[in-house]
């Protein structure tokens, strides 16, 4: 079998090399190719470096990382919708997400104490986001790399599926579209493609589509993938009426760590996370400094908030623990903040930018009341000023060890 | 004290002069290729928004306001009219004070920020400071902070697309957005980031 593909796509490479037929289609050729196979290509000249881990390789890692939290976005949303359904008496979801439903209904869509129906249901709302995600950002991303002769990126497998897990379930799958456009193009590819840009696309795309169309982006109604439900995030639920309120909708601790709320598609679940987030450390592609500068900040920034207390505001006295699990950090933190482009390229900047992820985060969610949640914008936010810290970082640096050798001189 | 808190986290981050009103644009965008140079811009801009903003809003409160001259008894007298062209002439001359005190004890910068520096007199985010300050009719304690807070967003800011430029030296931007239209999209993404803090209450 192997042995078959390779030879299939060495009799494919004469038409797609120089002066073949499809000559302009090479970036497809090359994709496939070395999507499937490393490349053989070697350096012609000194220094030569030997690493099996190349970008596709990291990237593709990335994608098996975040598939714990993708399969709790198919669970956690068909769950949820299935409560909502049970509680309002409706028949079912409307529209051709009910009419595709209706022919599997014999396996339980609709019955929220069957994981496999709830999955199947959930399922509906994820994959159409996603498609539309990978087709959209991926016809972008062939448009540019066929225009300006470079290789299609495994960087965008990424930045693809961490837009639709931060998407609610409910977006419209055109907004899907342009967000994922406007974190491509405009936060990406006019830099020049991968490892070029500045801020993460994704969060972008995310960040766009919440400032343009925040009816369907934020709000009580979109988070649960029923028409007319109405459920504010826990997050929403203690920023207005404190964390009783959150305990009093039936959500303990550890229903907000395994994701067993509402929220959108895949940051509900910290446990995910986390579990992704243990193979990125273990596999050395994501920066613990950066994830645990994250958590550092998040916690010393509660307490002080704890500390300083509020008679008006419930948010001041949510403990550490619970903002952790909240909301999307735990996403935020280990798979947007880690993004190796975006965020600070020295070991001191890394832990300087995670603490402020933490920092932000946090800020915005006590003394914020325009949003509930503040990860996406803070990360966004230490994305512009990673460039920043690196640049004291290593001025810092090179002080340093001036006054080290005029001492040794 | 908790409202010059939010006076001043407003004035940095919200009312961003640069990046939200989008004021002062010629040096931000032209004095941002190097990080050090920003960041002298940026404090010789502090520096100005520092001084100007306190000293126009005594000039407002207590000569050009309708009725401010009651203490010389002349209660009926209103010389706002006069209000931009005092303003101008205050932030000249301290720029221009200003400028000697670069040359002399900062030649490095004063070269590097070349002509830029005179040219801070007719910056636009110095003159909307004072003007924002006499819209909003700030007292003189507050017109303190938020000449503090509007200076240093507007640092802030520089220093910080100073830094993406930098960065963005090892980009490959198509040749129709180089220079200019990179830095504009650049601009664009920072103030939709700077979002975060819009709606913050203290």
């Amino acid at each position: 079998m192997n042995r078959a593909l390779r030879k299939f796509l060495d009799t494919l490479h004469p038409f797609f090399a120089k002066g073949g037929a499809l000559e302009k289609y090479y970036v497809l050729y090359e994709a496939l190719d070395t999507f499937l196979y490393s490349p053989a290509d070697v350096t012609p000249a000194a220094p030569h470096i030997r690493d099996a881990l190349d970008l596709k390789r990291v990237m593709a890692f990335v994608w098996l990382a975040v598939l714990p939290c993708m399969l709790m976005a198919c669970w956690n949303t068909g769950y949820q919708a299935n409560l909502a359904i049970e509680q309002l008496a409706l028949e079912g979801q409307t529209g051709w997400r009910g009419w595709l439903l209706d022919y599997v209904s014999w396996l339980g869509v609709y019955n929220a104490a069957n994981p496999l129906g709830c999955f199947i249901h959930g399922m509906m709302f994820f994959l159409p986001i996603y498609i539309v995600t990978l087709m959209a950002g991926g016809l972008w991303e062939v448009l540019f790399a066929a225009v300006r002769n470079h290789e299609v990126n495994e960087g965008f497998f990424v930045t693809s599926i961490l837009f639709s897990l931060i998407l609610p379930a409910t977006t419209p799958l055109w907004q899907v579209a342009l967000g994922i456009s406007f974190g491509v193009v405009i936060a990406k590819e006019v830099f020049g493609g991968t490892g070029k840009n500045f801020l993460n696309p994704a969060l972008a795309g995310r960040a766009f589509l919440y400032f343009a169309y925040p009816a369907s982006q934020s709000g009580d109604a979109v988070w649960t993938a029923v028409d007319g439900f109405s459920g504010a995030t826990p997050l929403a639920v203690a920023a207005q009426d404190g964390l009783q309120a959150v305990h009093a909708s039936g959500i303990q601790w550890w229903h907000a760590f395994v994701g067993i709320m509402p929220g959108s598609l895949g940051e509900t679940s910290a446990l995910a996370c986390v579990l992704g987030g243990v193979f990125l450390i273990f596999t050395g592609i994501a920066s613990f400094r950066i994830i645990l500068g994250c958590v550092v900040g998040l916690i010393l920034t509660s307490v002080l908030f704890n500390y300083l207390g509020s008679d008006t505001n419930p948010m001041f006295a949510m403990p550490w623990y619970w903002h952790l699990v909240l909301g999307g950090f735990a996403f935020g933190a280990i798979f947007m903040a880690t993004d190796p482009v975006s965020s600070s390229m020295t070991d001191t900047g890394r832990w300087i930018f995670g603490g402020l992820i933490g920092f932000l985060t946090v800020v915005v969610r006590v003394i914020n009341p325009a949003y509930p949640e503040g990860v996406m914008l803070a990360i966004l936010i230490t994305n512009v000023f990673a460039p920043l810290i690196d640049h004291f970082v290593i001025r810092a640096n090179i002080k340093r060890r001036e006054r080290r050798s005029a001492v040794n001189a | 004290m908790e409202a010059y808190l939010s006076l001043f986290l407003r004035a940095v981050f919200v009312e961003n002069l640069a990046l939200s009103f989008f004021l002062g644009m010629c040096t931000f965008l032209a004095i941002s290729k190097k990080i050090e140079t920003a960041l002298g811009l940026g404090i010789a801009v502090l520096l100005v928004q520092v001084i100007t903003v306190p000293v126009n809003n005594l000039i407002f409160q207590y000569l050009l306001k309708d009725g401010a001259l009651a203490w010389a008894g002349l209660p009926d007298v209103d010389l706002s009219f006069l209000g931009l062209i005092s303003y101008i002439g205050v932030i000249a001359a301290i720029v221009q004070i200003l400028e000697m005190i670069i040359d002399r004890y900062f030649p490095k910068l004063y070269n590097a920020l070349g002509v830029f520096l005179p040219l801070i007199t007719v910056n636009c985010a110095i003159l909307g400071g004072s003007l924002f300050m006499v819209e909003r009719d700030y007292n003189f304690a507050e017109s303190v902070v938020y000449g503090v807070g509007s200076g240093f967003g507007w640092a802030l800011a520089i220093t910080a697309l100073a830094g993406i430029r930098e960065k963005l030296k090892y980009s490959d931007v198509p040749d129709g957005l180089q220079g200019l239209g990179i830095t504009f999209i650049t601009v664009g993404l920072m103030s939709m980031a700077f979002m975060l803090f819009s709606g913050i209450q203290l």
